[in-house]
């Protein structure tokens, strides 16, 4: 374990009824990380982060932050931690109370965190948050629906930020904002990270978490499926419910976009986009125009045994169905969860 | 969600929205005239007129009303003067109307956001008590307390109360119960807010809407189960007045005086249907949703 | 049903299977109007499959909502709409209702919200074909039953007794386009079919509009602001930026050689699974304008790199060949 580690996550199980959401996750994150968590509607990834931040109780695990275990801890003591722990909500607008004014929303952590603040140097302190995250300090006497939804993330971004936390969880800031504004968030995000603050962002969209996270995770139906560091993820996935992620991604044709000549005093633009022509897809698929993964998500069996992915594994064998595979080491800091890993590594990979 | 054509863009707090928006209803304007001349005429008006409402006029008993004698809406069989008797009754039914309509505000709204936002045994414990109180058949417990209290006007305000808060307190909860649920309260959590806070400076506020339309709404209700129970004889006793013991002493005048009934019978009809027609004005204008 | 012979007298009829002239979609509200759609014209040849491409506040839903008769009762609509020949603005509602389901037909983004919650999924589609084409239920619910094997519904006659919330996303909308091919439509307008579902459910619907296409040859809008969801799909696309077409080009063209610098900045700004990595990701300053802010010059001319004194005074018109035509003064050059 690292000097440096913010949250272990052990065991960790959350269950709606009898209904099991999580089951069983465990990772590390270390300060200064950015840690992309990767997964589809059901996969439990926006339970998992409310589960780490205690906003529900789940039933069997530890979540350890700096140390102090926060499923166990007394009301008190979990507050206290809150400060070093923050989330940014998917729906700009609706993580905003509709009737408090953006200034004072901005400002509640403060007041409970930092009660000794006169209204003064509140004050103070909102309008240069507001600035750092690209509004004018002038607008905090607004209302929520005054804003456009990238600007009310970056206010919900302002309220998470305020208390300079540790950790940042971010889950799903950019999903439901335009495509040419994305970008903008997701850049501020990164100015915004101190040196030291870790970020985990939750996404279900690959190529922005290509370009911004150290390391991915990738869930499914409640299980963490496979962990590694980015470039390895994308360049070599090992396990199959990775590749049809991937594989799904509809392509574009990156030709060299003909790059506007930059006005006079613009940077030139960064992020040409690699070589013309279409990129082949990592990993093979087996026909053309057949999809990785047939099937939904269904509601499957989850108290069977046996791997979560295998009704719709093109690669699935026996042994699938009655063993689950555990989440192993299969190259340096490159952990899955599938019976098949050596034989993706070493290339091979034949369909049942 | 940004940039759709059919947002309103409003500036300004949510409030100066709904006034707008109230002021552009010209149904709600009138009933808001109405009430207004009502207050105003109830308070100012036995000023106007020369009699008072005690003193019993031998001259002129069960007068018509008229503008020859001074007595405008006429008199009743006792000789007291319609107007202002009426006024008085209707300063005393509003008061009463208000004063319960406040008290169970702020009781129902405390219980309710409490109960829905602790959820879990605590809510149901509350609600539990909630139906009880709701099962108890009321008329029956009132006569029975004017039975060992005798007949008191704390009496009437106690029934009254009683009353009021349990369905205010139901309403809020379930408003409570869906504001819950939504993403800005779990951020306030995750801000480390303490429950307190969150329940007095995130729920009460945006539950506020509803709320306010209720209670604008009970204030008739209230109105009209005080005058229900001052009718049956258990609430306002003479010589004080209120529109309920009015309409009774009216009911019994009916055939050969009908003026001692209509008199009060409309002042009541009137008072409830601006209050309603306001209450109405009022949930759409704090509607937020636009059509 | 024949299908086949169907598409080849198709190909020999010329007349555009929808045509839009000079449509404006305004809303009125209180404090005044907010334009939506300003002044388009646009044209889907029969068997075309056509792109929409555009952010919020760019109208492109708006235009077809016009076409379809859905919009709000505080929308103000002026221009031409043409379907078939027909003038669907100008269609009262019955008219509009023998047209609409049966030979123009809409996909919604969220099925969950366009399937009737109670009612069961055979009763909503046999409907459908009750209503325009006048079968006996026994026969509708059987065809029906078809349609759902051919959009690849697993077990479809227990779908048919289930209710829109027994199902996944997915198949929902599998249903929803099952829906709108009962009646053989000629022109299929598929709003965000796509953006509710998850990433491996999406490449299975955009494969099934694909195989749908071919099967029945009609023609289909595909709206999104997902380029890449377009690009595997449309043979030619529109762009379209705060209720105007900004360009209309071939879809190889357009990804190609980008002509109205918006679409390069789009380009460039939507990031991929592959290429190098990015330290920052690429984006475009500033916002959309707020719907409601139209004025006479081009709309894009406050976040464009280009812009010149031109563009703030003169809005630009569409020109260019049938192959690329595009809306500005200063297009990019290949």
């Amino acid at each position: 374990m690292l000097n440096n580690t913010l949250l272990r996550v052990r065991d960790l199980r959350v269950a709606f009824g009898a209904h099991a959401v999580v089951r069983g996750v465990n990772f590390e994150l270390s300060a200064g990380e950015t840690v992309g968590l990767v997964g589809e509607s059901g996969s439990g990834k926006s339970t998992l982060a409310r589960a780490i931040l205690r906003l529900l109780q789940p039933a069997q695990g530890s979540v350890e932050f700096l140390g102090l275990d926060l499923l166990k801890c007394a009301p008190e003591a979990l507050r206290a931690q809150r400060r070093g722990l923050q989330i940014v909500f998917q729906d700009p607008l609706a993580s905003l109370d509709p009737r408090m004014t953006v200034g004072e929303t901005i400002a509640e952590p403060l007041k409970v965190f930092e009660p000794g603040l006169s209204a003064g140097a509140r004050r103070q302190k909102v309008g240069d948050m507001l600035q750092r995250v690209g509004l004018s300090s002038e607008v905090s006497g607004r209302y929520p629906h005054e804003f456009s939804g990238g600007q009310c993330q970056r206010i919900g971004i302002a309220r998470a930020m305020i208390l300079s936390p540790k950790l940042l969880i971010c889950d799903e800031i950019v999903s439901s904002l335009d495509v040419s504004i994305q970008g903008q968030i997701v850049n501020l995000l990164l100015d915004l990270q101190d040196a030291g603050m870790a970020v985990l962002f939750i996404s279900h969209n690959l190529a922005v978490v290509r370009h911004l996270c150290h390391r991915v995770l990738v869930m499914y139906l409640g299980k963490l499926v496979e962990i590694a560091p980015c470039d390895a993820l994308f360049a070599s996935p090992v396990h199959p419910y990775t590749r049809a992620l991937l594989a799904a991604v509809p392509h574009m044709p990156h030709a060299a976009v003909a790059a506007a000549p930059a006005a006079p005093g613009e940077p030139a633009s960064s992020g040409e986009p690699a070589a013309s022509g279409e990129v082949d897809t990592p990993g093979e698929v087996d026909t053309p125009g057949e999809v990785d993964a047939p099937g939904e998500v269904a509601a499957l069996d989850l108290t069977a045994s046996g791997c979560a992915f295998r009704d719709r594994c093109p690669y699935a064998l026996p042994v699938c169905e009655t063993s689950d595979p555990p989440l192993l080491e299969v190259a340096p800091g490159h952990w899955a969860a599938c019976h098949r890993s050596h034989e993706t590594l070493n290339g091979l990979f034949c369909a049942s | 969600m940004a940039g759709s054509a059919r947002e309103t863009l409003r500036v300004g707090g949510l409030a100066d929205a709904a006034v707008r928006r109230l002021r552009s209803n010209p149904a709600a304007v009138v009933a808001v005239a109405a009430l207004c001349a009502i207050v105003v005429l109830t308070w100012l008006g036995p000023w106007l007129s020369p009699n008072n409402s005690q003193t019993l006029d031998w001259l002129h008993i069960a007068a018509r009303p008229g503008m020859q004698s001074s007595h405008w809406f006429g008199t009743d069989r006792l000789g007291r003067d319609l107007f202002v008797r009426t006024l008085a009754g209707t300063r005393v039914s509003i008061a009463i109307g208000l004063a319960a309509s406040v008290i169970s505000l702020l009781v129902g709204v405390s219980y309710g956001a409490i109960a829905g936002y602790i959820g879990g045994r605590t809510d149901h414990l509350m609600m539990r008590l909630i139906e009880i109180l709701s099962g108890l058949p009321l008329i029956f417990f009132v006569i029975f307390l004017t039975v060992i209290f005798g007949r008191t006007e704390y009496l009437l305000f106690f029934a009254i109360g009683a009353v009021g808060w349990l369905t205010m307190a139901r309403i809020v909860r379930g408003q409570t119960l869906s504001i819950r649920q939504r993403e800005f309260i779990e951020a306030a959590i995750a801000s480390g807010s303490s429950t307190g806070r969150i329940i007095v400076r995130h729920v009460v506020p945006n539950v506020i809407g509803p709320v306010i339309v209720y209670a604008t709404l009970t204030v008739p209700q209230i109105i009209l189960f005080e005058s229900f129970l001052s009718f049956l004889g258990l609430g306002i006793q003479e010589p004080g007045a209120s529109l309920g013991t009015l309409i009774a002493e009216g009911a019994a005048e009916m055939e050969a005086a009908p003026w001692i009934l209509l008199v009060p019978g409309s002042v009541l009809a009137l008072l409830l249907l601006s209050l309603n027609i306001f209450g109405d004005g009022l949930r759409d204008a704090l509607d937020v949703k636009d059509g | 049903m024949a299908c086949a012979t169907r598409s080849t007298s198709r190909t020999a009829d010329m007349t555009a299977t929808l045509s839009v002239d000079r449509l404006r979609v305004s809303f009125s509200h209180r404090t005044g109007s907010i334009d939506a759609v300003d002044r388009v014209s646009l044209e889907i040849a029969p068997s075309e499959c056509v792109g929409i491409v555009g952010e919020s506040g760019s109208g492109k839903t708006q235009i077809f909502m016009a076409a379809m008769g859905l919009l709000p009762r505080n929308a103000q609509v002026s221009g031409s709409v043409r379907f078939a020949g027909n003038e669907l603005l100008a269609l009262d509602a019955p008219a509009l209702n023998r047209v609409r389901g049966s030979k123009l037909t809409m996909i919604f983004q969220d099925p969950m919200t366009s399937l009737t919650p109670h009612l069961k999924i055979g009763t909503q589609l046999a409907e459908v074909m009750v209503a325009h084409l006048g079968v006996s239920w026994k026969d509708a619910r059987s065809f029906a039953g078809r349609m759902l094997e051919r959009v690849h519904v697993p077990e479809p006659q227990r779908r048919l007794n289930q209710y829109p919330h027994e199902l996944s996303g997915g198949m929902r909308q599998r249903v929803m386009i099952a829906m709108s091919l009962l009646c053989e439509p000629s022109l299929v307008i598929a709003d965000e079919p796509t953006t509710a579902l998850d990433v491996t459910i999406q490449a299975q619907i955009i494969e099934l509009l694909r195989a749908v296409r071919g099967e029945f040859g009609m023609a289909l809008v595909l709206i999104s602001h997902d380029l890449a969801v377009v690009a595997g799909l449309a043979d030619r696309i529109l762009v379209m930026y705060a209720g105007n077409v900004v360009e209309n080009s071939i879809a190889a063209e357009l990804f190609r050689h980008p002509r109205h610098p918006y679409t390069a900045e789009l380009l460039k700004c939507m990031p991929s699974v592959s290429g190098p990595r990015l330290a920052r990701l690429p984006t475009l300053a500033g916002q959309p304008p707020r719907p409601g802010e139209l004025l006479e010059a081009c709309p894009f001319a406050p976040r464009c790199s280009r812009a010149a004194d031109r563009c703030r005074i003169e809005r630009p018109q569409l020109s260019g060949s049938a192959a690329s035509q595009v809306a500005c003064h200063f297009p990019l050059t290949s």
